[in-house]
């Protein structure tokens, strides 16, 4: 149909009278506040609820015996895996151990002496710097202290 | 590009003017029992209902025996609207049960089952079964005390049937007690096998429905009016199903569906446990058949015969074949009667003892 003769059809048609196109709004307005009462419920049942996460602070990441020098170990913190690394000079180093490039985890390399990420190679060093692969930016990097025999990190 | 390009695009590709054609001039006949057309089309719109509704349950819900109980428990006190998703959900299933009995027996009692739509009947037999297996698998999945011991009930009465019933038993429990291992098969069979068992009937229903049209009772076959399918009676159908739409979000609102206590198997059965309602009939029999009739033991031969009716339901079309004999007429609809009688009256004992 070309626009010239719809033009015509739309004269052709009698003037719907006011009545009419109230009842019209009526009726669509009621049927968007059902569809709207229908679907509401709907998507918000659909998104996940917000679980609170543990806001723990510090965690006992290790038993000193569990890591000897130049080796690491991934450790629960809160909800969200953390990296512990005893360095092959004595110091013990702690990380997020989530990959800042795409949340793989990350594990501790004796050879290279590096937090290496397996899924794209992302390479930090034991400061937690990006210095090789794909990762954007450095691992979040956590207070370690000895407390006797326990390892304990602590979120700065 | 404009609509009529769109739609012209569509129709050399997919022919929709045919279809549209085709949906314009179906039509429904207009009597004093036209009412019960709407039935069917009632059951259909709550099983869209349970489809929709049970596949957002199943974001949440976790099918085991250590994670079902908790998973039901977060959906109804975390989850945004989860309480009303999962009453809907129930309270759905027992509307669509109860409105399949009604378009059963209003198909059985005014005979549309004649030929030439005997396989559209005995497919609707097959729905009414596979949604009463839908009612039982879904009851068992909170986990709760009452759907524990009612399973067990359920799938031991399975168990008496002779020769092939301790076989289905432990083929329905997936061991020969009921445990996590039930409950992991209950819903397997609950979300695949029973939709897609349900999708090739309800096809065939459908598709043998639009093939034969509605059918009109004997008496009204020279005098009865038309509706077009397309508004008037769709329209109509619409109407129902806000209606049930309402009725639906009132009665989760206002009886949410109980979730109970979490099953414990080695817990008693707690007192006045009762099966759902459309078991009720059965249960209520069971309860008062005596121990021994004629040697044969009592709950068998219950459970046999309401076998044997269930199975004789398939058959109506072969046996009433003319619709001429009115004494067959007669002995049908009295036969109907007694079992609508019989439902009802035990139902209500059932319930009230």
């Amino acid at each position: 149909m070309n626009p010239d003769t719809r033009t015509n059809a739309n004269k052709l048609r009698p003037a719907s009278p006011p009545r009419r196109s109230f009842l019209d709004f009526l009726l669509g307005t009621s049927a968007l506040a059902t569809l709207g009462a229908i679907f509401y419920p709907i998507f918000r049942f659909m998104s996940p609820p917000q679980i609170v996460e543990s806001a723990e602070n510090s965690v006992v990441a290790a038993k000193l015996s569990e890591v000897p020098p130049n080796s690491g170990k991934i450790f629960k913190f809160g909800n969200k895996p953390g990296i512990l690394v005893h360095t092959a000079a004595g110091e013990f180093k702690a990380f997020s151990a989530v990959c800042t490039h795409l949340e793989c985890i990350v594990q501790y390399r004796d050879d290279t002496k590096q937090i290496w990420c397996a899924c794209h190679n992302g390479q930090y060093n034991l400061s937690g710097q990006n210095i090789g692969g794909p990762p954007p930016r450095p691992l979040e990097e956590y207070q370690v202290n000895t407390r006797g025999d326990d390892v304990v990190v602590t979120r700065a | 590009m404009s609509i009529d390009s769109i739609t012209n695009w569509l129709d050399e590709r997919l022919s929709i003017g045919a279809l549209r054609s085709l949906a314009q001039k179906k039509e429904v006949p207009v009597h004093r029992h036209s009412i019960w057309y709407y039935f069917g089309g009632m059951t259909l719109f709550l099983f869209v209902v349970q489809v929709s509704t049970g596949i957002m349950l199943l974001l949440y819900y976790r099918p085991s025996a250590e994670n079902a109980f908790e998973s039901v428990q977060f959906i109804i006190t975390e989850v945004k609207f989860g309480w009303l998703i999962r009453s809907v959900h129930s309270w759905s299933a027992n509307l669509m049960i109860a409105t399949l009995f009604i378009h059963l027996f209003s198909v059985f009692f005014l005979r549309a089952y004649h030929k030439p739509r005997e396989i559209t009947w005995v497919s609707g037999v097959f729905l009414l079964f596979i949604v009463i297996c839908f009612g039982f698998s879904g009851y068992l999945l909170p986990w709760n005390k009452l759907a524990f011991f009612a399973t067990k009930v359920g799938t031991e009465i399975a168990g008496v049937v002779p020769v092939v019933g301790r076989p289905a038993l432990r083929f329905l429990r997936g061991g020969d007690d009921v445990t996590g291992a039930t409950l992991t098969r209950f819903f397997g069979f609950h979300v695949a096998v029973l939709p897609a068992t349900a999708t090739v009937f309800l096809g065939i229903h459908l598709a043998l429905v639009q093939l034969h049209g509605m059918h009109v009772p004997k008496k009204f076959e020279h005098n009865h009016g038309r509706m077009k399918f397309i508004p008037n009676f769709i329209l109509r159908d619409l109407i129902g199903w806000i209606l049930a739409i309402g009725v639906l979000a009132a009665l989760a609102a206002i009886f949410p569906w109980e979730l109970g206590e979490k099953a414990d198997p080695f817990a008693p059965a707690p007192a006045g446990i009762k099966p759902e309602w459309y078991f009720l009939f059965m249960f209520q029999t069971l309860k008062w058949l005596p121990a021994k009739i004629a040697g044969l033991d009592g709950e068998v031969l219950g459970i046999m015969t309401f076998n044997v009716i269930a199975a004789l339901l398939f058959v109506v079309p072969f046996v009433d074949r003319d619709a001429e004999n009115r004494r067959l007429h007669l002995i049908f609809n009295v036969i109907g009667v007694i079992a609508l009688l019989f439902i009802v009256v035990m139902t209500i004992v059932g319930y009230v003892t």
